[in-house]
């Protein structure tokens, strides 16, 4: 059994059909929130703009922590690093080399997954919870450093680097605000079709087959160690993106910002949406960015308390995450659907 | 020298109660296979009580007996009332409702006992006695005295015994009679007794609030998997010797200060388990295909 070292669920593998093409009606799906999420800038203001922006941004980093512990089954209690990693690197390239903002995406993207992939090597030899512990020190490191004295020509230290919001290019009739949460749709839009497109092919399915049975997998001629390392890497990347994005966006970074919390709300944001689920992430991103709002409108004397109450009634009513339940859902519809002709 | 016997010594003091928390991560693991994020949040809690308690004009230590037995208390209601109608989800479901657990205990504490630190009370005098602080001593201690009946009651009394057979071998405990859900629900409880007694000796040095267990908790946690999760002993001796470390660290590496203190331990840890994966005293397990 090598369940007790694929600490990603059961539960999920078996809801995890074979990947196959979109259905129409997935298609439509996938249009109508696409068009929902078009129009809403002009409906909502700025600062609603703002926070959608920034779940849209959480999403792109849930996709890549659910690659790695989600499809690939290795827990990472670290992924924040990756955030602060890209975060840093796109807020340095644009405030040290003028470098244009929308060219450090990629450099943060390659940065981090050089720095995933290295650090994916030793870690092949960590499973389960050693994983977690190894990439736990990661999170707690990386604000350290970039505290650390001897950095502070590049990262300012505690201070932080201030940066300029970018205006809408072209003179098109937007706000900055409305104008990068097209910026960050757009780029997420593409990040999640070309992980779609890679989880449902080869590489996702010898992810999956490596997260429930690495033997299996590797008698059957995957490379193991290289799929493992590579997935660190590419879920680094996408992490990555979303930290230099939100540099962009909050015009901002500061070591205070990559405390371990933001670690473990990226993991809460995975569960909570749904593990080993593309449109999981998205979820998650809604999660983390507006229910720790919510709970504070509940309760202003202790909000993290209803945060908690919230996270524990989400685990027991659906333990597969939001995803899972939509689909349990579905089913349920499907079944009442096919099943009515029958019945009257 | 003196310096190097001082640091050691702190070392063991902090690293008693790392090796506290440490056994009461293991004690949970062995019976679940879950490690408890919120150990450190229950320890806090536990010590937010005993300081209540000596404010209302309760002598130390019978405020000391009453905090344990709170907390044990507290640790089998948690158990009855949040894990165990969890006990079939998903693994990382169970570690989501841990951090939920920890967030809640955390607030409540701020909520009720406010986030500025207090000055807990120590029993033992803070004063040097042959160049070591009695404090330090009173620490390393009361620890040791509360290791070694752990030790006893699960070596030597018959519900230590069904304790670990629980944990062992669920079923074949249930066909000799033994209630296992209820053998959970205490370990529970007693983890969050020994975690209580960790907080209170750490808290006169660390000041109390909400947030001073984070850092312990992961120490514990690192100590635990370098001594081996899987044995009760190791993770003891791995608490004591994550203290040590992360003192003689602070020490004698200027660039390092406390700043990156907690960071180097962590790098040291990691490297220890790439070349022993099981921690030092942990067996490999072997599964069957």
């Amino acid at each position: 059994m090598a369940d007790s070292s694929s600490p990603a669920v059961e539960a999920v593998a078996v809801a995890n059909p074979p990947a196959r093409a979109m259905s129409p009606a997935r298609l439509a799906g996938i249009a109508l929130a696409l068009a929902v999420a078009l129009g809403l800038p002009f409906v909502v203001s700025d600062f609603h703009s703002f926070q959608l922006t920034q779940a849209i941004i959480y999403a792109i980093a849930l996709l890549g922590l659910n690659m790695l512990t989600g499809y690939n089954g290795q827990i990472s209690l670290g992924h924040g690093a990756f955030y602060a990693i890209g975060a840093y690197t796109a807020a340095i390239l644009i405030d040290k080399a003028g470098v244009p903002y929308w060219a450090t995406l990629p450099a943060a993207g390659i940065l981090c997954f050089v720095v995933g992939f290295l650090f994916g090597l030793p870690a092949l030899r960590l499973e389960g919870l050693y994983l977690a512990l190894a990439t736990l020190a990661l999170a707690l490191v990386v604000p350290q450093f970039l505290r650390f004295r001897p950095m502070e020509g590049l990262t300012n230290g505690v201070q932080g680097i201030s940066l300029d919001k970018p205006a809408a290019p072209f003179g098109l009739p937007l706000t900055p605000d409305q104008w990068l949460y097209f910026f960050a749709l757009f780029v997420a839009a593409l990040m999640f079709w070309a992980g779609h497109n890679m989880l449902r092919g080869r590489i996702g399915r010898a992810m999956i087959a490596i997260r429930d049975h690495h033997i299996s997998a590797e008698t059957m001629g995957i490379n193991s160690a290289l799929i493992k390392s590579t997935t660190f890497g590419v879920s680094a990347l996408y992490t990555g993106v979303a930290g230099a994005l939100s540099a962009v966006v909050v015009a901002f970074v500061a070591p205070d910002s990559f405390e371990l919390f933001l670690s473990i709300s990226l993991l809460v944001g995975m569960v909570i949406g749904g593990l080993a689920s593309v449109s999981g992430a998205i979820y998650g991103g809604l999660f983390v960015q507006f229910v720790p709002n919510i709970a504070e409108e509940v309760s202003k004397a202790a909000p993290w308390a209803i945060y908690g109450v919230i996270l524990i009634l989400f685990m027991f009513f659906m333990p597969a995450g939001i995803a899972g339940f939509v689909r349990q859902i579905r089913g349920w519809l499907r079944k009442r659907l096919a099943g009515s002709p029958a019945d009257g | 020298m003196d310096l190097f016997v001082q640091q050691v010594l702190a070392g063991l003091a902090v690293g008693g109660i790392y090796a506290s928390l440490a056994l009461a991560l293991v004690m949970i693991y062995q019976a679940t296979e879950l490690v408890n994020f919120a150990q450190g949040e229950m320890a806090m809690f536990s010590t937010y009580i005993a300081w209540q308690l000596v404010q209302s004009g309760v002598p130390f230590w019978v405020a000391f007996f009453l905090t344990i037995v709170i907390s044990l208390i507290g640790g089998v209601a948690i158990e009855r009332l949040i894990i165990r109608p969890a006990r079939n989800a998903p693994v990382l479901a169970i570690v989501i409702i841990f951090i939920g657990l920890l967030v809640i205990l955390n607030s409540m504490a701020g909520w009720i006992w406010t986030y500025t630190n207090q000055i807990f009370p120590s029993p033992f005098p803070d004063r040097p006695y042959l160049g070591v602080n009695v404090q330090e001593l009173g620490a390393i201690g009361v620890t040791l005295v509360v290791l070694a009946l752990v030790f006893a009651f699960f070596r030597y009394t018959t519900l230590g015994l069904a304790m670990r057979a629980a944990a062992q071998n669920p079923t074949s405990s249930r066909l000799v009679g033994i209630r296992v859900g209820w053998m959970l629900a205490l370990g529970w409880g007693l983890a969050a007794a020994i975690g209580g007694v960790a907080g209170i000796m750490v808290a006169p040095k660390l000041q109390l609030d909400p947030n001073m267990m984070g850092g312990v908790l992961l120490y514990a946690f690192a100590g635990a998997l370098v001594g081996g999760i899987s044995s009760p002993g190791g993770a003891v001796l791995g608490g004591f010797a994550v203290g040590v470390i992360e003192n003689l660290v602070g020490t004698y590496v200027p660039v390092v200060g406390s700043q990156l203190k907690l960071a180097v331990a962590l790098i040291l840890i990691v490297g220890v388990l790439t070349v022993r994966p099981a921690g030092i005293f942990g067996r490999s397990v072997v599964h069957r295909v």
